[in-house]
């Protein structure tokens, strides 16, 4: 937290910190079961990242208010419990009122729970920042998150289904890889848009330093 | 005796929790550095999922339905998910203090192993008796160890390959990881 605080914390700095520099799917490789297990379809992407972002907002502002009150050796069920009430509270909302989407999704909305992002920005940053600093964390943490999902599931989708969002894309002699929507396609797929991102990485990196270097 | 067999075979090879659905990503990629950090994460998960299965199951019986709160049931689950971790953690450290110190660092990480809780809430979907349930538990147990050990033996292997920069570490092992998919997804129809 240290250079941080140097840079002048802003809602807005925290909210682009989770949205890109910290994007939790790219960088801090955490959430990685829903995230290749739901996301087959762009529809399945964006409903679970939503109810990810809903459930890390909620806890994180909880968390936060908590935080000067719950003792430190027990701190691990208190937040457990927290996050446990927003994660039932979402899955009662999304059976009552989008009960597809929930049917598709099955067990990974109760697996929100134990969705170590959730879990590591509680303890990282919800338990040392003021609430709506923590708020505005989680907005952005799970909005990288949806949309780091969103992009996969995309992907998926069009090579799979050959479509995106259920529109047909492709034309119509496309023969649609089925393996795609099987787990060997989300796990190498995401392996190819890591070597994407780190790529685009090491470029950034480099012209900064040429930058740099030139004044 | 066949539901028994036909489950070993089935959540070990089958239908593994890993390498077939999607659950326990996170320490699957997270501690398949060395393979002995994975043969120890993997007995204490097998130790977990065991013992939790027993317990949700008798809390989802004797708790849960006869008070009509099966909606409870994610938070009652992940919280004697948490206790047992705690009091597992507690007493190796009484009993066995070398095993203790083998996997001391794990045992906290098994509680947000979604392993765990997937295997807990199917057992209930499913509709295993006690002892399936437990069985049950064992069987997806051993089935995350086996690919575990199998991913960290090879990326152990890979430690020493040229590898182009980019490749290294995680997305690596996210291939990797892939087309050990694709050659469990032959085992599909055995059972």
């Amino acid at each position: 937290m240290a250079k941080t605080a140097q840079q002048k914390v802003t809602f807005l700095s925290v909210f682009l910190n989770g949205l890109i520099t910290e994007n939790p799917t790219f960088t801090l490789m955490l959430g990685m079961c829903p995230t290749l297990g739901v996301t087959t379809a762009a529809m399945n992407g964006v409903g679970m990242g939503l109810a990810t972002t809903f459930v890390l907002m909620c806890s994180n502002l909880f968390i936060s208010l908590l935080r000067n009150i719950i003792p430190d050796k027990v701190r691990i069920p208190a937040y457990i419990i927290v996050i446990a009430s927003f994660v039932t509270m979402i899955d009662l909302l999304m059976q009552a009122f989008l009960p597809d989407l929930r049917a598709v999704l099955g067990t990974y909305i109760q697996l929100i729970v134990v969705n170590c992002i959730i879990f590591a920005r509680a303890e990282s940053f919800a338990a040392k920042n003021p609430p709506l600093l923590s708020l505005s964390d989680g907005l952005g943490m799970g909005l990288g998150f949806t949309c780091s999902i969103t992009l996969l599931s995309c992907i998926r989708e069009l090579f799979g289904s050959g479509s995106i969002f259920g529109v047909a894309i492709m034309p119509e002699s496309y023969q649609p890889m089925a393996i795609m929507n099987q787990v060997p396609g989300g796990f190498i797929t995401l392996g190819i848009m890591l070597v994407v991102v780190n790529f685009i990485k090491e470029g950034l990196k480099n012209r900064r330093i040429r930058k740099e270097a030139e004044a | 005796m066949n539901v028994y067999l036909q489950m070993l075979i089935g959540l070990l090879l089958v239908n593994n929790y890993v390498m077939c659905q999607f659950f326990g990503i996170c320490p699957f990629l997270g501690v398949s550095k060395k393979f002995d950090t994975a043969l120890g994460m993997g007995l204490a998960v097998t130790f977990v999922i065991t013992i939790a299965s027993f317990f949700t199951w008798l809390v989802q019986k004797y708790l849960l339905v006869p008070f009509e709160l099966e909606y409870l049931q994610t938070i009652a689950f992940i919280l004697v998910i948490a206790v047992l971790v705690q009091v597992v953690e507690n007493a190796l450290k009484k009993l066995s203090y070398s095993l203790y110190q083998a996997l001391g660092v794990y045992l906290p990480l098994i509680t947000t192993n979604c392993v765990v809780l997937a295997v807990a809430i199917n057992n209930i979907t499913d509709g295993w008796n006690l002892l399936e349930a437990t069985f049950s538990g064992f069987c997806s147990a051993l089935g995350f160890t086996l690919s575990l050990l199998l991913l960290a033996g090879i990326r152990e292997r890979m430690e020493l390959t040229n590898l182009p920069k980019w490749m290294q570490g995680f997305p690596g092992a996210l291939v990797t990881a892939g087309l050990m998919a694709v050659s469990f997804m032959g085992f599909s129809g055995l059972v």
